[in-house]
Order: C-alpha cells, then sequence, then structure tokens
C-alpha cells in the first residue's frame, strides 16, 4: 500500500513543478509589459513623435527622425530581400528537390542561426568600407540578410502545401509552368507567404546589433540613402546607456512604441492566416 | 505558338528562380570570405595565442580573446542551468497536462517571449531587473551562500548574474517550444503501453515521453545554447563590459558579442578592427558548430519517429 502511495505523491509533486515552471515564465513577461506600459505611458507625448531630438543635454525632443528612419531602412530591406527569398523559396518547393535544393536549405538554416551582429559585421565589410561612410543602404542590407532565410523558409513551405492537383489542372488546361506558379501556386499560398513576410518585418523591426555600425544612427532628419540613417532601436540604445534621466524617459516611450508597432504586426498576420481558406 | 512560347518561358523561369535562390548561398560565402580575409592580419600576428591571451588593450594593441570566451561560456551556461529546468517543464506541462485551451492560451505567452526584441530586454534588465537584483536577491544570496566563491563580492547590479538571467529568459521559448513539438511526436502507443501498465501520469511522462525523446531534448538544449552565445544587445547593456575573469557571479564581466557591439565603431587602425572581426569569425565558428550538432540530433528524433 504504501508504494502506491509513494508513486501517488510523486506524481502530485511533478505535476505542480512543471506547473510552476509555467507560471514563474509568465513572470518576467508580465513584468516587461508593466514596465515598458507604465513607464512608456508615462513618458510619451505629442512631441515625441513630432520631434527630432534636441541638442545634448537639453530636455525635449523626440524620436520622429527615429521612427522614419526605421520604417525607411524596413522598406528598403523589403525591396531587396523580398523578391529574392519569394522566388528563392519557390525554387526549392518546385524544382528543388535536388543536391542544390539540399545545399541552398542548409545555407539558409546557417543563415538564420548567425547571430545578427555578426551580419552587422559583413555588412560593414560590404558597404560600409568601400562607400567610407555609414548608410541607411548597408543597415537595409543587413536587415536583409536577417530577412532572407526566414521568407525563403517560409515561402518553400507554404508553395508545397499547394495540392499537387490544382497544379496539375493548371498544367492540363495548356498553361505554361510560369503561369501557373504565379496565378495559381504562389496565389494560393500567398496568405502563408504574407504571414511569414510580417514576422520577419515584426523580427527586423526590433534589430539593434546588425544597425550600429552600418545605419550607425542619426541625430537629425534622415538626409539620404548614402548617408547614416536613424533608427528606433538604436536610439533606444543610446538613450538607455546613456547618463541623463530625461533620456531614460524618451527611452522608454520608444520601447512602447517599437513593441506596440511588433505586436500590431504579430497579431495582423495571425489574422491573415486565420482568413486563408484551408488549402489542405 | 503556343508550345513554343512555353518552351521558351519555362525554363527561363526556372533558371530565373534558380539564381534568385543560389544568391543566398554566394551571400554566405562572400560573408565568410570577406570576414576571414579582414581578420588575416590579427591571426598573422597573434596565431593561437589570441585564444589563450587574457589582456586586451588597443592602446598597446595586444589583443586576446581570453577573457570573452570566457564570459561568453559562462553566461551562456549560467542562462542554460536556469532555463532548462523550467523549459523542460513548460514543454512537458503544454504537451502532456494542460488542458487544451490551456495549451493554446500560454503557448501564445511563451511565444509572445520569443517576439519582444533583444533591446528591450536590455531596458528591463537595466531599469529593473538589476536593480531588483542588486537590493534584493544578492544581498540575501550573499548572506546565507557567501561562503561559496561565487555569491561574493560587490553588488553592483550588473554583471555576470544579470546577463545570465536575462538569457535564460530569451532562450526559454526557444528550448521549450522545440522540446514540446519534439514531446508531441512521440507516438501515442507509447503512452497507452505505460499507462497500461499502471504507471501514474509522472511515471508515464518519463518513461514513455523523455527517455523516448531524450536525443531531441539535448538537441534543443543546444540550439539554445547556441542562442545564448550569440545574443548582442540585451547582454551588453548588462554585463558591465569589464574583461575580467572573475570567479564571482556578482562581477562584471564581457561577451564575444558585447565586444563587437561596444568596440567596432571606435576600432581605429587596423589590427584593432581585424582582431574584432577574428571575434566574429571565432563567434560565427562557434553558433554554426552548435546549430549544426543541435540540427543533427533533432533530426535523428524526428526521423526515428517517422
Amino acid at each position: 500500500m504504501n508504494i502506491y502511495k509513494k508513486r501517488k505523491i510523486v506524481n502530485k509533486i511533478m505535476i505542480t513543478i512543471t506547473v510552476l515552471c509555467t507560471l514563474i515564465t509568465l513572470v518576467p513577461l508580465i513584468s516587461i509589459f508593466i514596465s515598458v506600459i507604465s513607464k512608456g505611458i508615462l513618458s510619451i507625448n505629442i512631441d515625441f513623435f513630432l520631434n527630432i531630438p534636441k541638442p545634448v543635454g537639453e530636455p525635449g525632443g523626440g524620436m520622429s527622425n527615429a521612427i522614419v528612419g526605421s520604417l525607411i531602412l524596413i522598406g528598403l530591406s523589403c525591396l531587396w530581400a523580398l523578391p529574392l527569398a519569394i522566388f528563392g523559396g519557390v525554387y526549392l518547393a518546385e524544382f528543388g528537390n535536388n543536391k542544390l535544393g539540399a545545399i541552398i536549405r542548409f545555407t539558409a538554416d546557417v543563415l538564420s542561426g548567425v547571430p545578427s551582429i555578426i551580419i552587422g559585421i559583413f555588412a560593414y565589410l560590404f558597404f560600409v568600407l568601400p562607400m567610407k561612410s555609414f548608410s541607411a543602404i548597408s543597415g537595409a542590407f543587413a536587415l536583409g540578410i536577417i530577412m532572407l532565410p526566414i521568407v525563403m523558409r517560409t515561402t518553400e513551405e507554404m508553395v508545397k502545401m499547394v495540392p499537387n492537383t490544382l497544379r496539375e489542372a493548371s498544367l492540363a488546361l495548356g498553361i505554361s509552368r510560369f503561369r501557373t506558379t504565379i496565378s495559381i501556386v504562389l496565389k494560393t499560398a500567398m496568405p502563408g507567404i504574407i504571414t511569414g513576410i510580417m514576422l520577419a518585418i515584426a523580427r527586423i523591426a526590433g534589430e539593434t546589433a546588425p544597425l550600429l555600425f552600418t545605419a550607425f544612427g542619426n541625430r537629425f532628419w534622415h538626409q539620404g540613402l548614402d548617408k547614416p540613417i536613424a533608427a528606433l532601436p538604436l536610439q533606444i540604445f543610446v538613450y538607455a546607456i546613456s547618463p541623463f534621466d530625461d533620456w531614460h524617459r524618451q527611452a522608454w516611450a520608444g520601447t512602447l512604441v517599437l513593441i506596440s508597432m511588433i505586436f500590431i504586426i504579430n497579431l495582423i498576420s495571425r489574422k491573415v492566416m486565420k482568413s486563408s481558406y484551408k488549402i489542405y | 505558338m503556343n508550345k513554343k512560347w512555353i518552351k521558351l518561358i519555362d525554363p527561363l523561369f526556372m533558371r530565373t528562380t534558380m539564381i534568385l535562390a543560389v544568391s543566398i548561398v554566394v551571400l554566405v560565402v562572400i560573408l565568410l570570405f570577406s570576414m576571414t580575409k579582414q581578420s588575416m592580419l590579427s591571426i598573422h600576428k597573434f596565431g593561437l595565442h589570441f585564444l589563450f591571451d587574457s589582456v586586451w588593450n588597443p592602446v598597446t594593441e595586444k589583443f586576446g580573446a581570453l577573457p570573452f570566451i570566457y564570459g561568453t561560456f559562462v553566461s551562456s551556461v549560467l542562462a542554460l542551468l536556469i532555463a532548462v529546468p523550467i523549459s523542460l517543464g513548460i514543454a512537458i506541462y503544454l504537451s502532456e497536462i494542460a488542458p487544451l485551451w490551456i495549451r493554446q492560451f500560454l503557448g501564445f505567452m511563451v511565444e509572445l517571449l520569443a517576439a519582444i526584441p533583444s533591446i528591450i530586454y536590455g531596458m528591463w534588465g537595466i531599469f529593473v531587473l538589476s536593480p531588483f537584483l542588486r537590493e534584493f536577491v544578492q544581498p540575501f544570496l550573499c548572506k546565507y551562500f557567501g561562503f561559496l566563491p561565487i555569491f561574493k563580492g560587490q553588488f553592483y547590479g550588473v554583471g555576470m548574474m544579470t546577463a545570465g538571467i536575462i538569457l535564460s529568459i530569451m532562450i526559454i521559448p526557444t528550448i521549450s517550444s522545440v522540446s514540446k513539438d519534439i514531446f508531441l511526436s512521440v507516438p501515442l502507443d507509447q503512452r497507452e503501453a505505460a499507462m497500461a501498465l499502471g504507471a501514474t501520469q509522472w511515471e508515464t511522462i518519463r518513461l514513455s515521453v523523455l527517455k523516448y525523446a531524450k536525443t531531441g531534448v539535448i538537441g534543443a538544449i543546444i540550439l539554445g545554447f547556441g542562442r545564448a552565445v550569440g545574443e548582442t544587445m540585451a547582454v551588453t547593456m548588462v554585463i558591465g563590459n569589464k574583461p575580467e575573469i572573475a570567479i564571482s557571479l556578482f562581477a562584471p564581466s564581457y561577451t564575444i558579442a558585447a565586444l563587437i557591439a561596444n568596440e567596432f565603431t571606435e576600432a581605429v587602425n587596423d589590427l584593432y578592427v581585424s582582431a574584432l572581426i577574428e571575434m566574429g569569425l571565432i563567434l560565427f565558428a562557434l553558433t554554426f558548430a552548435l546549430n549544426i550538432i543541435a540540427k543533427l540530433l533533432i533530426q535523428s528524433i524526428s526521423g526515428k519517429l517517422r
């Protein structure tokens, strides 16, 4: 009888421990949210969205240049990385069942595991060194590299999910493989691909490390794509490690804006995924 | 006409997508090549001493990687010590025990943890976690466990301990979601067999799930280790950035990624830049090896299960 009781008690204890593990993880999550929201709301004001930073030591000012800079960087990186990633993913799914496909898949996996700071070094060597200036282009190059493997592998998975009968129906009508892929396969897989793209954008929106020595940051309104440009996470970093209270305040405001941006993108992408009709 | 058109456009389309797909391989090759080329200066100058020298002085141009390798390693191991038991608890709870609606809700919460960018962890680390550790946790540890050398010294708030805790929070989603998927892929027959023999719920989990999934879980842990090693911003903000090898967990330290983040824009002469890029190369090699091992382990288990 005794051994049964012992086993039952062990069972209870272990199960309670797993519940506690789950609950304890929520503590930092809730703490982060509470501090970002409470400190952010206290710090945020209309100036934050409309003004550029004031000179060092002078209170006030905002991060409008950084918000716009972040949007420019994200737009630029989408511009070069998305076509590459989407069509690369199409290749992997449609024609990539060979050795070359395996190599590309392997490289994409390697690239998605590379720490983002190393991508920053690469973009520095590739763009900043030859151009002899920090620039928006080099920042967008670094962010795009981070997007590439994410979007490529999602596209591949989504395109693979499109049932073969759809392709066959189209090809049987005498339509070219090219048109079939563009108008039938990609169109069917689009909601999933868009979800992947949005998650990739949410990821790069918060990236700081690869921008440190590429986009570099800028206290003024942006001056062209070949010049240093401000970005929201960079500005938060600079302000957070500064000794000024007013800058800390603005860093919290920036954090609130950044986290809201990222969660809105995440929520929309979930909506897009749910709205897609079942294809499998 | 139509046939001709198809014969023309289809191979062209395939070629185009192939070229675009291959460009990712080309990028990675250029990345490796350019980084190796730029770090040659430092590799030639210091050779293997680079790895074992503990002086980092840009003024005298003496560069040794040891304190940074130590800091990276210890902070990541510390993160694993905290994150592994918690992540496994989460994975077991979410895959085996929790009712469906809790699974979805808590799964979503843990996913949120993964969506928070590094810089925000850093902000929270500087302004919330490190004051909390300095005021409450570190004095407590020093008072009751002060006989251990790892809990001695000044309470700075920033340091190895703070970095380890932040890293552990950041890698919990990785380890728990990968292990959860592995647990879920263990066939039901396994569990039913154990239950039919009269095992309790925990015994079922231990005997038929954990044992079966062991290799994959090790893979998930190594994957988390790789994440922790390469993490930059949050660590830079809370580790104290001091290239010293100290036994105490309260003392400030420095990681490879934090070093690159802090000093790359300040590096003026060629040797300095080259040494920093060599650091990057070491970091690349480390994360590359860890990711490959993790991937092989995880694949070996999911292959076995399918």
